[in-house]
């Protein structure tokens, strides 16, 4: 005698089968997840049903310790708020309190940013490159960009003496001025640099396994990339362009010649991970091309500004957007006229594109997480703070 | 009669403890666990200019088949729990190595509220390497300083107290 | 759209709750009361003139000297290429403001933050939970009376300092 089968086979789900939500936990220890990140996951098989993130393992009270040490002294602490390319926050932190004081930067400090800030972009889209080439599985082209970051770096150590957080500017200006015979070197470099591109581009951005991984992932229209906040990359790999160098100028770059690239949805839907992979390649392009007149035309003078060392500005707040690599990084600065600030806040890009990570994930396979974060290019942290 | 001409030449003598050793130390395999800017110099010391495989030492996933773990970057109150449970799961003999200031001390953020000043305050520490972030080859004078630290290492013979030496 | 511009359009629908001054600068600033800063948020989204798609920043300040937390809105438009900063205050004691979350996807996890550093509750914000720090941590660390902790879960919080700040 047969027992009957106590499952309602057409109940539930496109199989026929009651299916369970599962919960996954990835991180905050995780190979692939850059950094400490966490993410609770609610999966229906190999699907996720959304990816909710868990962040404030690197939260470092950075912005607390603003109002600890004075405006001088937090400019070490902004090297660690992006530690991937820690230039651009050094250059946000020292135009709040140029903006707060009214400090009017020479033009060769000027350049020099500059110069130190593309660089600082090449260093870390060589990594964001690489790294989501080791998330689908590729550890060739990671090796690569390792190789080519660690030339960067010796020049960026020439520059400012160290390789990764660089604590290079200053309030008006810049800590030391260009050694002699940098320029020559750093073009030299450059000649031989920009040729590896075209490999990379060969080696992963064209290889038909990298592409099938990435294309048609995810994609943000343009509307929601906006209503996310996105910025940087990612929101012009949804096809907007817009880049703060170029429409809210600053610093040198009305000077420079550069395009913006944007996302085109060549191998699939606009705004998928593959575009905003192929923005950072191209950027780093428009960053050499960058580069190159900055170093060629660089003009003669001092590189920093006379700033008194107890360095009171006038109470106030402004609110200072520069474009680091992973984007539109906001820094809002409070004054209350004396030597310390009230109040400093980061918006950063990283901290946008993780926070629209739980809309973005429902419906894709677990796999293709590793691919958004990859593509949204998120470092800790940025998040965190 | 000398023990030396009573082997072919292909035989080595040495003792277990030794040899215990020499291959424990030529294989140290350390868990990716980069928390914060020291991680990136971490990677760059895998990386192909550095090269920490050429000690024998290549990164692994996962705690489960580690024996060392390195401790990269600051640790944060909310991490340090979680880094105990790692630290827990990884199987004997296992080593650490602290690397970079914040992790030897709290670094730069010791003004922090959030912030463990030292992950000496949550699991034991082989080798400390100091540095803001340290460069590749600090990292590795770390990874040969406790090579040498288990070179030195006694297994088979029990201290008069009874308890392991290691 | 001018920052003169957007200030009137605001006085225009609420003259009781947008202060008839405004500073200029890069980001216009204009004052807002805490009670209509989700109203004021709505027009200057749905508005086609206005049309500000994106909220750039949200901010809390603590004013310990004057008993009072304030928080500043930075909206950007990509539209029209203009921004502007709204500011609002609230008690100390009890912060409380609406919440734009409804407007922007973005501000649910800044109003935690917000919440989480500051203490700063935003009413009917579907998941006012700690976003930063650990969710049994006492206390609002960005807040100027905050005191650190002794110690968290068994582990200590004090080390012999090198640094004399």
């Amino acid at each position: 005698m047969s027992h009957a089968i106590d499952i309602d086979l057409h109940r539930e789900g496109p199989g026929g089968l009651e299916t369970e939500e599962m919960t996954l936990n990835m991180g905050p220890q995780h190979p692939s997840t850059h950094g400490v990140l966490r993410f609770v996951v609610k999966a229906d098989g190999e699907v996720m049903r959304r990816a909710i993130p868990d962040i404030g393992y690197l939260h470092r009270s950075i912005e607390k310790i603003a109002e600890k040490v004075g405006y001088h002294g937090f400019m070490p602490y902004t090297d660690r708020v992006d530690y991937v390319s820690a230039m651009q926050c050094n250059q946000g932190w020292a135009m709040a309190c140029e903006k707060l004081a009214g400090i009017e930067v020479p033009r060769r400090g000027e350049y020099c940013r500059v110069i130190a800030s593309e660089f600082g972009r090449i260093a870390s889209h060589l990594i964001s490159v690489g790294a989501t080439g080791m998330d689908m599985g590729a550890i060739t082209p990671f090796t690569h960009a390792i190789r080519e970051r660690e030339y960067i770096n010796d020049i960026l150590e020439e520059l400012c003496g160290a390789r990764l957080t660089f604590n290079y500017m200053r309030i008006g200006g810049c800590a030391w001025d260009l050694p002699p015979g940098f320029a020559k070197r750093a073009i030299a470099y450059l000649d031989r640099f920009e040729p590896l591109i075209d490999e990379y581009d060969e080696l992963i951005s064209f290889n038909k396994i990298y592409v099938e991984r990435l294309a048609n992932v995810a994609p943000i229209t343009a509307e929601r990339a906006i209503s996310w906040n996105l910025v940087g990359p990612n929101l012009r790999g949804s096809g907007v362009r817009y880049d703060v160098r170029r429409d809210v100028p600053y610093s040198a770059y009305p000077e420079f010649e550069f395009d913006v690239p944007v996302g085109t949805g060549e191998r699939g839907t606009l705004g998928d991970c593959y575009d905003r992979y192929m923005v950072r390649m191209r950027e780093i392009r428009q960053s050499c091309r960058i580069l190159r007149q900055a170093l060629e035309g660089i003009p003669a003078g001092p590189v920093v500004a006379k700033v008194p060392r107890t360095f009171k500005p006038a109470p106030g707040a402004v609110h200072v957007r520069v474009e680091a690599s992973r984007g539109d990084m906001g820094w809002f600065a409070v004054s209350d006229g004396t030597a310390f600030p009230v109040r400093v806040h980061i918006r950063t890009g990283s901290y946008a594109a993780m926070a629209a990570i739980e809309e973005l994930s429902k419906g894709l396979m677990i796999a293709d997480l590793v691919a958004v974060i990859a593509s949204l290019d998120i470092v800790a942290p940025e998040v965190d703070r | 009669m000398s023990l030396i001409n009573t082997v072919p030449e292909t035989v080595v003598t040495t003792k277990v403890d030794d040899l215990l050793n020499w291959s424990r130390k030529s294989s140290v395999w350390y868990m990716l666990f980069g928390l914060a800017c020291c991680g990136i110099e971490m990677m760059q010391t895998g990386g192909p200019r550095s090269d920490l495989d050429r000690f024998g030492a290549v990164p692994r996933a996962t705690p489960r088949v580690s024996d060392l773990i390195i401790v990269s970057g600051t640790l944060t109150l909310k991490m340090a729990l979680r880094t105990k449970l790692l630290y827990e799961q990884m199987p004997e003999p296992r080593y650490s190595i602290s690397m970079g200031s914040c992790a030897n001390c709290g670094g730069l953020f010791q003004l922090a509220y959030s912030v463990c000043d030292g992950v000496d305050k949550v699991i034991p520490i082989d080798v400390y390497v100091p540095g803001c972030p340290p460069r590749p080859e600090a990292l590795t004078e770390g990874l040969l300083k406790l090579q040498a630290k288990i070179q030195q290492e006694r297994w088979l013979v029990r201290k008069p107290d009874g308890a392991a030496a290691a | 759209m001018d920052a003169d511009g957007i200030h009137r359009a605001l006085r225009e629908k609420f003259a009781g709750a947008v202060d008839p001054d405004w500073v200029a600068g890069e980001w216009p600033i204009v004052t807002v009361g805490s009670a209509s800063v989700a109203e004021v948020c709505r027009l200057l989204r749905d508005e086609p003139a206005l049309g500000f798609d994106c909220l750039s920043n949200l901010s809390g300040v603590d004013r310990k000297d004057d008993d009072r937390i304030e928080v500043w809105y930075h909206l950007l438009s990509y539209r029209h290429r203009h921004q502007v900063a709204l500011r609002t205050t609230t008690p100390r004691l009890d912060p409380v403001l609406p919440t734009v979350s409804h407007l922007w996807p973005i501000a649910n996890w800044l109003e935690r933050e917000c919440w989480d550093l500051l203490g700063v509750r935003f009413v009917d914000h579907p998941d006012l939970r700690r976003l930063l720090m650990p969710e049994d941590w006492v206390g609002h660390p960005l807040r100027k009376d905050f005191v650190e902790p002794d110690e968290y879960h068994g582990i200590s919080t004090r080390r012999e300092s090198l640094l004399k700040l």
